[in-house]
């Protein structure tokens, strides 16, 4: 039997928790040099098996081989001394120390008296930064940094450990599309050097472009490991959700009627400038553009988070002056945040109460007390209608899966009965039936003749859904497209790049 | 596996904590004051008589309604440390409007006996009015609440001295007095504490002011988006906080019977650490009223037991600091992310 080498194998994991089995019998194979994609619905056992690797926990059953020998009854700092690495979602550093001392931290270089050697680490630094082509300096603090940077430091830091296998999770869900190539790039070159990777993501295009193999995880259930050239994405779709989706964007032809907002010459300091369109009933009007074009200040700026500089917007014929979320709130407006942590779920507050928070001037009842059976029905009946999964109303929101607190934030402004939605980055970070519901809810607003505005980094999704597309680049409108056949990713991408720019009409 | 025992699945994830320590967990802080008075109760016999257990609820009392405060403040993210500053300025002005007659030294000699009525509504007006300002120092300026209210609490103690110049207000009018006595058997500043209590958990479960001030101390982000009026309401929050104390402030004028520029001095820390007993997190967005009760009565149970113990003053101390920190310790586990 011909050996194949495996740098890792995970055999037949299984993990109980109290009451529910996460993993039953996970095989996971990784040869060194292949990025190795990881894929399945939220709550398939992926972060899971990550942690039973990573040390965080031990597994119930199953036997992990690394490098060829078996290991067991390690923590994390074990993980890493033999050669894994793993780079958060979320990433954490220490946002006010410099690269080098979050680089080194807990294993700064020394010298004489035990005192730290800067001059070293500073060194070394500059050294690991060469190797990955990033062009920062090494006492550069976190906080002035992008994501994407923080992220390369990670990975620094990572192949500072030596690390021969890095687990990325959904690495590239705050990047921009050339952040994403560059991180390609510098996974390409840590293939070359015989680093095995293991690259967790929902966004399928990338898994495709990035990916030697693949393994697929559901319900805790091991489905299958697959080639790529033996992969379509219908296939692996099929694999993650168990079913068929026909059609993953089911955006249905809908009446488009009269003109519902209108925005004029729309400015905001330097965030972005002369911003100009409309949007009509029973669209949905999607703002495509690179992070860091000005879209989500632009959509803030509408609601009334942001002052505006100048510019005018209109609805339903009439000028209107947001200044702050109530006033856009009591114009019919609605915005389902950008980032679902900072500005989204209130954490410890229950499913009901999220969700009731931007309506409670519907729930006032006599002596200016609070109807809460007229709460909890509504609250009820969207948890019935959008099948948002939880044991009760009154669970904590932070305990569920990041689709369903999604799906309860898009409640929240359903309940208020808004007619312009705005929805920044609806579907980040969650999984593909979830994604597939909330596209439908979409369809479902606009088919009552209300309009949703989208902003999404996600080009098939915004193809997949949108009439119009609106793309800007550095702060100004590039182009207006109308949403036809034989519009291709590849021209939005050149008006968000700014290698195209249409002269407004 | 099909999409329905997918859900179960799920559901059974998130309920996976048996009931019963699911209801240790929820009532904890409850559950060790059971145990300390149970214990209390078969060291020292005496320590179940009614008049007993009145004087734990009437010691109390004074704090108890400042935690009621804290409580909303606390829930908020926010925290008062001129909680203790704010009950002398107010009850200092209350007093000097509510001296009897015969007072020997007489704060306003040519008004003469004032209706209780008056320094009543004088405590509110002056607790309110200065929680007020620092609700609107807090909005305005965004500067932490630990400062400002730092700020306030040497502010509000100068006042103080200033109005006194340093002399205790004493001789109070027999209506005023009448507010730290009793009714029947009822101490009556158990009775303000039930009903303050009774009015404070209205407004925290029962309003939208409630449900905003949940919303700003678990995600004051998402609560602006969510049309939230955040500085409005930390307005409301700490001038409801200052009415509190000017509560706790007639109340404390009415037990002692004079009140001095010096009173009250530390009682945030008592009324904070009552309101944290009770498991309202200071990581905001957690809390109620009854966990601020039994918070306070907690540590009146301690004061009181440790007393007929003959636990000496100084070890009263360090077992109530020991105490705060395991309630918070205990505290972090159950509110801890499964």
């Amino acid at each position: 039997m011909a050996e194949i080498n495996y740098i890792l194998e995970m055999k037949n994991i299984t993990k109980e928790f109290p009451g529910v089995k996460a993993l039953k019998g996970v095989t996971l194979q990784i040869k060194p040099g292949e990025v190795h994609g990881l894929v399945g619905e939220n709550g398939a056992g992926k972060s899971t098996l990550m942690k039973c690797l990573n040390g965080i926990y031990p597994q119930t059953s199953g036997d992990i081989y690394f490098n060829g020998k078996l290991v067991k009854n390690y923590n994390t700092r074990d993980a890493i001394n033999i050669g894994i690495s793993m780079i958060h979602q979320e990433l954490s550093p220490i946002e006010h120390r410099s690269i080098m001392e979050n680089i080194w931290l807990g294993r700064e270089p020394l010298k004489a008296f035990g005192l730290v050697d800067h001059k070293k680490m500073f060194n070394q630094t500059k050294e690991l930064l060469d190797r990955l082509e990033l062009d920062v300096e090494p006492d550069t603090h976190m906080v002035e940094l992008t994501v994407a940077k923080m992220q390369m430091v990670e990975i620094a830091k990572a192949i500072s450990y030596d690390a021969k296998l890095i687990i990325m999770d959904e690495p590239t869900s705050a990047l921009t599309n050339k952040e994403v190539e560059q991180l390609f790039k510098i996974i390409k070159r840590l293939k070359e050097e015989g680093k095995a990777i293991i690259y967790i993501s929902h966004k399928l295009e990338e898994i495709f472009t990035i990916c030697d193999r693949v393994t697929v995880l559901r319900d805790g259930e091991y489905i299958g490991t697959k080639d790529k050239k033996d992969l379509d994405v219908p296939t692996l779709i099929k694999m993650m959700v168990g079913r068929d989706i026909q059609d993953m964007y089911p955006k249905e032809a809908c009446d488009i009627g009269e003109v519902l907002i209108e925005v004029e010459n729309l400015s905001s300091q330097h965030a972005f400038q002369n911003v100009s369109f409309n949007v009509r009933k029973g669209e949905i009007f999607g703002i495509a553009g690179l992070v860091g074009s000005g879209r989500t200040e632009l959509v803030e700026t509408l609601f009334g988070l942001r002052n505006k500089s100048g510019g005018r917007v209109t609805i339903h014929g009439k000028e209107v002056d947001i200044k702050t979320p109530e006033d856009a709130i009591k114009a019919k407006m609605g915005l389902v945040t950008e980032d679902r942590r900072l500005n989204g779920i209130i954490p410890v507050l229950s499913v009901a109460d999220n969700m009731i928070i931007a309506n409670l001037s519907k729930y006032r009842k006599s002596f200016g007390l609070f109807n809460h059976s007229k709460a909890e029905s509504d609250v009820n009946e969207y948890v019935e209608n959008i099948r948002i999964v939880t044991p009760s109303i009154e669970q904590k929101i932070m305990n569920l899966s990041g689709g369903n607190q999604q799906k309860v934030l898009i409640s929240r402004w359903l309940l208020t009965e808004p007619e312009i939605l705005i929805m920044d980055e609806p579907t980040r970070g969650i999984d593909v039936g979830a994604k597939a519901e909330i596209y439908k809810l979409m369809g479902d607003i606009v088919k009552q003749g209300k309009c949703v505005i989208m902003v999404s980094s996600e080009l098939p999704e915004v193809m997949g859904m949108s009439d119009r597309i609106m793309v800007m680049h550095g702060g100004k409108v590039s182009a207006i497209l109308d949403n036809s056949k034989d519009l291709t990713q590849e021209e939005i991408i050149s008006y968000a790049t700014g290698q195209t720019v249409l002269e407004q009409s | 596996m099909s999409e329905k025992t997918k859900v179960l699945t799920e559901k059974a994830n998130l309920a996976k904590d048996s009931k019963l320590r699911k209801l240790i967990r929820k009532y904890n802080i409850a559950i060790v004051l059971i145990f300390m008075v149970i214990i209390m109760s078969i060291l020292r016999p005496n320590f179940l008589s009614p008049s007993n257990l009145f004087n734990v609820l009437t010691q109390s009392s004074i704090y108890g309604i400042m935690s009621l405060g804290l409580t909303l403040i606390i829930i908020s993210k926010g925290i008062d440390l001129s909680a203790g500053s704010l009950v002398a300025l107010s009850g200092i002005v209350a007093a000097s409007l509510g001296q009897s007659a015969t007072a020997a030294t007489k704060y306003f000699p040519n008004l003469g006996e004032l209706p209780v009525i008056v320094p009543i509504l004088a405590a509110l007006l002056v607790g309110g009015i200065l929680g007020l300002i620092n609700g609107s120092v807090i909005a305005y300026t965004a500067i932490p609440p630990f400062i400002a209210t730092l700020g306030m609490t040497t502010i509000a103690r100068g006042f103080t001295l200033m109005y006194t110049e340093g002399k205790p207000v004493s001789t109070l009018t027999s209506d005023f007095m009448a507010i730290g006595g009793k009714i029947g058997v009822l101490p009556v500043p158990v009775l303000i504490y039930g009903i303050m209590a009774l009015i404070t958990w209205i407004l925290l479960n029962h309003t939208r002011f409630g449900k905003n001030v949940y919303a700003i101390g678990g995600n004051v982000h998402a609560a602006e988006v969510s049309g939230v009026n955040i500085k409005k309401n930390l307005v409301r929050i700490y001038a409801y906080a200052g009415i509190m104390y000017g509560v706790a402030a007639l109340v404390f004028a009415g037990r002692v019977g004079s009140v001095h520029p010096g009173a009250a001095t530390g009682y945030e820390l008592t009324a904070i650490a009552a309101t944290t007993i009770g498991g309202t997190s200071h990581a905001g967005g957690i809390g109620t009223v009854g966990g601020a009760i039994i918070g306070a009565l907690i540590l009146g149970v301690l004061r009181n037991g440790l007393t007929l113990l003959g636990v000496h003053a100084y070890w009263q101390q360090v077992v109530e600091g020991v105490i705060i920190i395991v309630a918070v310790v205990l505290d972090m586990r159950k509110n801890r992310k499964k």
